[in-house]
């Protein structure tokens, strides 16, 4: 319904912005970027969890909250990549710090997967893993702030200490997409998380019965 | 000219999306059949 109603905002109700036609990919790439950082927090969330209340199901959260940040990571370059094109003429631009942190954050959360399965299942697994998930949000930050931060401001930024730089239907149709975003996220995480267990379940009967 | 990166932009997510459940949908066959063994397993003991 939100995905609906968010698609039908973007093409049928929002004003075309006249200086940028490709204007209209903000409206899915800058909610995945904040669903991929929203990810990449639970995550840490999670890993702090398992340090400190020791919580051995919040190992397998942080581990999916992970994996589908990347996911989204991933399609905030893609999509990025797309804009970049459309509006400066360039799939990437390596002069732009704030597209080479994000690409740095993608990058580091890609090695906590061959961190997590280079090493045999269990307690050390966990906090190897855990470790790695609480330096990675460090850069979420780094990455974020970096938007604001750069000198060279070919990346646009939108909120600025005077509000939203956009108007009312734009950002109406800007919550409704982070909305959407994050309740795919929330859909997608308590799918892939029911999955695992019931995989773990399995595999634990299965040795039991020999 | 910027309409086929907006479309494209929009497939790319739509496309990910389908791929990712499919790949869930598929797991979740393979956990089905998993589960339909172990229970004949444990029918076939009594």
């Amino acid at each position: 319904m939100l995905f609906a109603t968010a698609i039908s905002l973007i093409f049928f109700w929002v004003p075309e912005d006249a200086e940028d036609p490709a204007q209209r990919i903000f409206y899915f790439h800058v909610p995945i970027a904040l669903t991929a950082y929203t990810c990449f927090g639970w995550g840490a969330w999670k890993a702090l969890r398992l340090l400190w209340k020791r919580t051995e199901s919040a190992d397998l959260e942080s581990y999916v909250a992970i994996h589908q940040g990347t996911i989204f990571g991933a399609l905030t370059l893609v999509t990025g990549s797309l804009w970049a094109k459309a509006t400066w003429g360039h799939w990437w631009l390596w002069s732009s710090r704030q597209l080479v942190l994000f690409l740095v954050l993608f990058l580091f959360y890609c090695a906590y997967f061959m961190l997590r399965f280079s090493i045999e299942p269990g307690p050390r697994r966990a906090n190897l893993s855990a470790v790695y998930a609480l330096f990675g949000v460090v850069l979420t930050p780094v990455s974020f702030l970096a938007i604001r931060l750069a000198e060279d401001f070919i990346h646009p930024t939108v909120f600025t200490r005077d509000g939203p730089q956009m108007t009312a239907s734009m950002f109406t149709t800007f919550c409704v997409c982070v909305a959407a975003m994050i309740t795919l996220f929330a859909a997608l995480y308590s799918i892939e998380l029911a999955g695992k267990r019931v995989d773990e379940r399995i595999r634990e009967l299965r040795e039991a019965l020999g | 000219m910027s309409e086929k990166y907006v479309a494209a932009a929009y497939l790319v997510v739509f496309v990910a999306v389908l791929a990712y459940v499919a790949i869930i949908g598929m797991k979740l066959a393979r956990l089905e059949a998993a589960l339909a063994d172990l229970v004949e397993r444990v029918r076939a003991r009594g």
